[in-house]
């Protein structure tokens, strides 16, 4: 049966850089997908692009490719990500200038447009498409003049496509993480549009596989039963066409690869398992069935889908108004009496200057006391050192301007013991937030544009 | 037998705006019946009192042995919004696994 590796080579912007390139040396390899996108990511991109029309794209992946670019052609690995962002085409023209400077010809790039909904938003609205928060139920249309971006998850069948055309590297804005690992199964073994059983399982697949080392040893409950986490190996799946698959890694790599590193994976960030919901399928994550097969080997089987829905996922981001957060260590004896201390100076203070924050608004956290899990943790009564950790947010950017300002004191007019405070005064920041929304399929997928050019 | 979760199963977590997801492996199929039993959403609400300000739902995936809990407004807005030096409930994962359940005397399925 015909078998294809497909590996993840980057989970999220600012995953280790050398992951791809250990990934493309490490062993066989026939697909690397890459990941650049969070949530808000695009918004950043669209402020770059604002300044700069060359700009607007994940600008790491250019340094991958610089590095690889020879390699990748002269075995014919292909190169799937959504680093294209909001300028896919400005992506493709650097890649070209690099396979320029470094002799390299013949190469295909393809694009992958349609999914940047922003110039449309007017339109769409005006037309009726609500475009609701799916968290709160409320409508777009009061909020445009603060959207920042807007763009449809597409799924894998440009991308496919793409692949169909030769593409060695196909360059995407908006995508499901899924969809880089199912794309080319969907090439390779000519699957149907209906074939849900195989499109969830390909889906499934990327799920497992796309956060990186998160399947493979990385965020493990029982961490210290993994070997050489230092140099732990991103994750491959070989494929079959007949939708079973073994998710693996390279040999001579750390981490591991067990039935328990992939089931946590499975779990992550999951909702509904029994419909996992993607442009391409539903996929029923209560129908995998996981077994070792060997070292570092899970194989995975059983997988069912039902049809896609005729809805796409709409990320969008709007301005939300500003935060900040500073931070000052007290070490020393009575540490967090200290602390304590501090963060009730700084209210204090600012609430006699008339700068006031609903107590949703402001945070207040003792590091080391176990503020992350409030009253899950027992609070020891003393602690050598703590670190106080002080937010606020407001529409306004001046009351958080305000805030940033009362931190600095405490180094002269607080408790004994402060230090750790460095980098200057908390800034207001933007706050980037961030609005799920559906909309109907034909509206986004009659307008997708793939092209693919050779230098 | 009192025994944390952590010595049994084992965990993951993460965001979904401004829920977190905390999914729970059990190491053993009579595991899973336990957890099954005894960690039931109304539990894991009352685990995490400080945390969640909404309803704590469950769902069950008998075939990798996890119970998958979505714990509602619980990262203070979520995202780029929240304050919180966790916005995205990385940690929670670790949190449920402190909590203590009832297991049979001489329960096998444990590990120390």
């Amino acid at each position: 049966m015909k078998t294809i590796r497909i590996g993840n080579g980057q989970g999220f912007w600012g995953d280790n850089v050398d992951a791809p390139v250990e990934l493309l040396r490490g062993g066989p390899i026939d697909y690397i997908g890459m990941d650049y996108l969070a949530e808000v990511t695009l918004s950043i991109m669209m402020r770059q692009k604002l300044r700069n029309p060359k700009l607007g794209y994940a600008t790491d992946f250019i340094g991958f490719i610089r590095r690889v670019l020879p390699e990748i052609k002269e075995r014919n690995v292909r190169v799937l990500t959504n680093a294209g962002g909001l300028n896919p085409r400005a992506c493709r023209n650097r890649i070209f200038e690099v396979a320029r400077e470094l002799g390299v010809t013949g190469l295909r790039v393809g694009v992958v447009e349609g999914d940047d909904l922003l110039p449309r938003l007017k339109d769409l609205t005006a037309a009726g498409h609500a475009l609701k928060n799916m968290d709160t139920g409320e409508p777009l249309a009061p909020h445009l003049d603060k959207v920042m971006s807007a763009n449809a998850y597409l799924g894998a069948r440009p991308v496919v496509e793409a692949l169909k055309a030769g593409a060695h590297i196909v360059l995407c804005g908006r995508i499901t993480d899924t969809a880089l690992a199912l794309a080319p199964m969907i090439h390779e073994f000519g699957w149907g549009p209906a074939d849900w059983d195989l499109l969830a399982a390909g889906t499934i697949a990327g799920h497992i596989i796309e956060c990186g080392a998160q399947c493979t040893g990385g965020n493990f409950s029982r961490f210290w039963e993994v070997p050489d986490l230092w140099n732990v190996g991103y994750p491959v799946v070989e494929a079959g066409e007949d939708g079973r698959f073994t998710v693996t890694k390279h040999e001579g790599t750390g981490g591991m690869v067990t039935v328990d590193t992939v089931a946590e994976q499975l779990v992550y960030e999951m909702s509904d398992p029994t419909g996992y919901i993607t442009p391409d399928v539903t996929a029923d994550f209560t129908s995998i069935r996981l077994k070792q097969d060997g070292k570092d080997r899970v194989e995975v089987s059983g997988i069912q889908g039902r049809a896609n829905t005729p809805f796409l996922k709409i990320s969008a981001s709007y301005l939300a108004g500003y935060k900040a957060s500073g931070q000052i260590t007290l070490s020393g004896p009575r540490a967090i009496e200290k602390a304590k201390l501090a963060a009730e100076i700084v209210w204090k203070r600012l609430e006699r200057a008339g700068v006031t924050f609903a107590p949703e608004d402001r945070e207040t956290e003792l590091m080391g006391t176990g503020a992350c899990l409030p009253g899950i943790l027992p609070v020891p009564d003393d602690l050598p050192e703590v670190v106080l950790r002080l937010g606020v947010r407001s529409p306004e950017s001046a009351p958080v301007e305000r805030f940033g300002k009362e931190i600095a004191p405490l180094v002269t007019a607080g408790p004994p013991g402060v230090t750790g405070f460095a980098g200057g005064r908390p800034k207001p920041q933007e706050i980037v937030a961030y609005w799920p929304a559906l909309l109907a399929r034909e509206e986004v997928e009659s307008r997708i544009e793939v092209t693919v050019e050779e230098v | 037998m009192r025994v944390k979760l952590e010595t049994i199963a084992h965990a993951r977590s993460g965001d979904k705006g401004d829920a977190s997801n905390v999914g729970l492996i059990a190491q053993s199929p009579e595991i899973y019946e336990v957890l099954r039993a005894q960690v039931t959403a109304e539990r894991v609400k009352e685990h995490f009192r400080e945390v969640c300000r909404g309803p704590v739902q469950r769902y069950e995936l008998p075939n990798i042995l996890a119970l998958n809990f979505i714990l509602h407004d619980s990262l203070g807005g979520g995202g780029t919004e929240s304050l919180k030096n966790d916005a995205q409930g990385k940690t929670h994962a670790q949190g449920l696994l402190q909590m203590e359940i009832d297991v049979p005397e001489g329960f096998a399925g444990g590990q120390t």
